[in-house]
């Protein structure tokens, strides 16, 4: 609790979740600098223009997991729901972005809501509550597409939002992220929600003896990232010219790993926005890197070694978040109650 | 992540509505076995016949052998998402073996040693995980996440993502040998379910498992070897994954590392949680992860033999894992 919360402009909370974040921050730099030095056509305008609208979706993805598993709990439906909602937007592409869109996150939506009824009234635990739900829109998209992606109308402006750019300069899904990861960040960091979302994860029996509203956080937390959900669905859906039940699959995965990787404590009560977009970034570019390496013929991997990748690296941020928790507890845990 | 529904005082039910449930909670699952025979000797064709036994028998064995396993680590109030890989690695590692040149050149101990070595790799990756949950005290969902990643890939990293095919009559055994006219890995099911029943109701490490599902603190102070329990069931789990795996392998004559176990983590939860097993830990009914195994098969099956698609029998099977751990959550309160 300190005074900083006053002071919009101080930057401090922005890199809060210590070490950790710049650390994470340097790294994506050395990356960055590694790319542009090694690769000639690493910062050209297609490499990144194709990378971070490849990326938004995990970003956004990313963003929502990061809410939830500040309060403690987990969202293993997010890859599943994107692909209901990219059928969703697909189908009702011919109406023009302004019905597809809608569309697409109210389809998120519907499931966050389901997640969080689930959790709440059902009381089964985040991690089954929403395996079944990742099954429910699994099967739901293929019942929905007959199991065959769905080509969106390109007569309509339905493919401008994934592949065209604002003011012919940002992509528009980089536009739409960044205001996302903002209301998140000013959500959690500057509202009384968002102090009560980092107590549920802090201790969730202590909130509601404490008079907080447990369970309107946690519903929160399950709508926000149903909806990054289904927003991702539609960006795949437009950025790829199809509706495409039978992706999304470890898309949870990739975005619990951003979030780790951002130094979000997976036990929660702890967390940033900020970090978990650069973790994101950081996972990202890691695969860029990986596959201009293949390009160059230095390495020479398959498909398959990306998963292995995957795992590693997730093995290799856990070790590295068990440190850091360590030296927390040895000098005193006062940064994880900033919040 | 904390998955115990703390029960806090202030919301607690009144006890009306109760007897039913704890009755549903207590018979559940019988009554369900009961309704779905009953429902498929109705509608279903040629339910009545030994045919559909066989299948039902050889196909519910993989589900069952896992379930068993993922009933012990539920028990110590861990999960293991990493099932579905280990059997990918075990079956894609066999037919490397016995068909490769030395497997060739001396059959016999190239088929011990297809059947020994993955079973031995699965047994690392439960190492690996019980040595990150116990250690390093990493949660289990995430530690086992590790490898339900990059586990699979490894298999297809090996495999180069093709399919292997093989003829191999004495491999196929344990997919498709018949004991007494029936499908040689129900036997299999069965006498694991009863090899571990025994090992949780009449030795000491079944009262170790269960006290430190129960209560993990209080376990470790009254002197139960809390880390050598969780690498132990960790390391059982992967090793049945590993037998899983190998049927799968000898049923098809064919090892696919991209299908082979895929949503199997799912299906043995399901099975451990319908047959009674607590989230919370505490309690290890392995003879009810048989049932619950069977269960969920003749719910694949009823939906699939009355033309009905295996994508609403995805949606299906996630309505029988909420029931069933909403049931339980009604039976704590």
């Amino acid at each position: 609790m300190n005074s900083s919360t006053e002071n919009l402009f101080d930057l401090r909370p922005l890199l809060r979740g210590s070490g950790q974040t710049v650390g994470v921050f340097l790294a994506l730099i050395c990356l960055i600098i590694f790319g542009l030095m090694r690769y000639e056509n690493f910062g050209g305008a297609y490499n990144i223009a194709s990378f971070l609208n490849y990326n938004a979706m995990f970003i956004l993805i990313s963003i929502g997991m990061c809410l939830v598993i500040i309060t403690g709990g987990i969202d293993l439906s997010v890859g599943s729901v994107a692909a209901f909602s990219s059928v969703c937007a697909a189908y009702l592409s011919p109406y023009g972005l302004q019905v597809a869109l809608p569309a697409g996150i109210l389809a998120g939506l519907a499931f966050g809501a389901l997640n969080a009824f689930i959790i709440l009234a059902l009381r089964v635990p985040p991690f089954i509550a929403t395996l079944a739900t990742l099954l429910g829109a699994k099967g739901g998209s293929l019942v929905l597409s007959g199991a065959e992606t769905i080509a969106v109308d390109w007569g309509s402006n339905f493919t401008r939002l994934g592949m065209e750019k604002a003011f012919n300069i940002v992509p528009w899904s980089i536009l739409i992220v960044l205001l996302v990861a903002i209301v998140a960040w000013v959500v959690l960091e500057r509202s009384s929600l968002g102090r009560t979302l980092l107590a549920v994860g802090g201790g969730e029996e202590a909130s509601s003896l404490m008079g907080l509203e447990v369970g309107r956080a946690k519903a929160f937390a399950y709508l926000f990232s149903g909806a990054c959900a289904g927003l991702a669905g539609v960006f795949l859906a437009s950025g790829f010219g199809a509706g495409q039940p039978l992706e999304g699959v470890g898309w949870e995965l990739s975005a619990i790993a951003s979030v780790v990787v951002g130094g979000t404590l997976l036990t929660g009560g702890l967390g940033s926005i900020t970090a978990t977009v650069i973790g994101a970034l950081l996972l990202g570019l890691v695969f860029n890197i990986l596959n201009f390496e293949n390009g160059r013929g230095t390495i020479s991997l398959s498909a398959y070694w990306q998963q292995v990748i995957r795992g590693a690296f997730l093995f290799l941020v856990i070790l590295l978040q068990m440190r850091v928790a360590k030296q927390r507890s040895v000098t005193g845990a006062t940064l994880e109650n900033a919040g | 992540m904390n998955t115990r529904v703390a029960p806090s005082v202030v919301d607690r039910k009144p006890k009306e509505g109760i007897a039913w449930r704890t009755l549903l909670g207590r018979y559940g699952t019988l009554i369900a076995l009961a309704v779905l025979l009953l429902v498929n000797i109705l509608i279903t064709p040629n339910f009545l016949q030994w045919q559909t036994l066989f299948v039902n028998i050889s196909q519910v064995a993989t589900i069952a052998i896992v379930a068993v396993g993922m009933t012990l680590v539920i028990a110590t109030g861990g999960i293991d998402l990493s099932v579905g890989a280990v059997m990918a690695l075990a079956g894609a590692l066999a037919p490397l073996i016995f068909g490769s040149a030395f497997g060739m050149a001396n059959p016999v101990l190239g088929l011990v040693l297809a059947i020994a070595l993955p079973l031995l790799a699965a047994m690392a990756c439960g190492l690996f995980n019980g040595l990150m949950i116990s250690v390093m005290r990493v949660q289990p969902i995430i530690a086992t996440l590790i490898l339900f990643i990059s586990g699979r890939g490894i298999a297809q990293v090996l495999t180069n993502g093709n399919l292997q095919t093989f003829s191999h009559p004495a491999f196929s055994y344990i997919g498709t040998g018949r004991v007494l006219g029936l499908p040689f890995q129900g036997w299999l099911a069965v006498a694991i379910a009863a090899l571990v029943f025994w090992l949780v109701t009449r030795t000491i490490h079944g009262r170790h498992l269960l006290a430190v599902g129960g209560n993990e603190r209080a376990a470790e102070l009254s002197g139960v070897p809390v880390r050598r329990v969780k690498i132990g069931v960790y390391i059982i789990c992967a090793f049945l994954s590993g037998i899983a795996g190998l049927v799968v392998v000898a049923i098809n004559s064919a090892s696919d590392a991209a299908r082979n176990g895929n949503l199997m983590e799912l299906d043995a939860i399901a099975a451990a949680v319908v047959g009674g097993a607590l989230l919370q830990g505490g309690r290890a009914p392995v003879f009810g992860a048989l049932l619950g195994a069977v269960i969920i098969q003749l719910v694949k099956y009823t939906l699939l033999a009355n033309g009905i698609e295996d994508e609403v029998a995805l949606i299906a099977k996630a309505g029988i894992i909420v029931a069933a751990v909403a049931l339980q959550q009604g039976r704590r309160e």
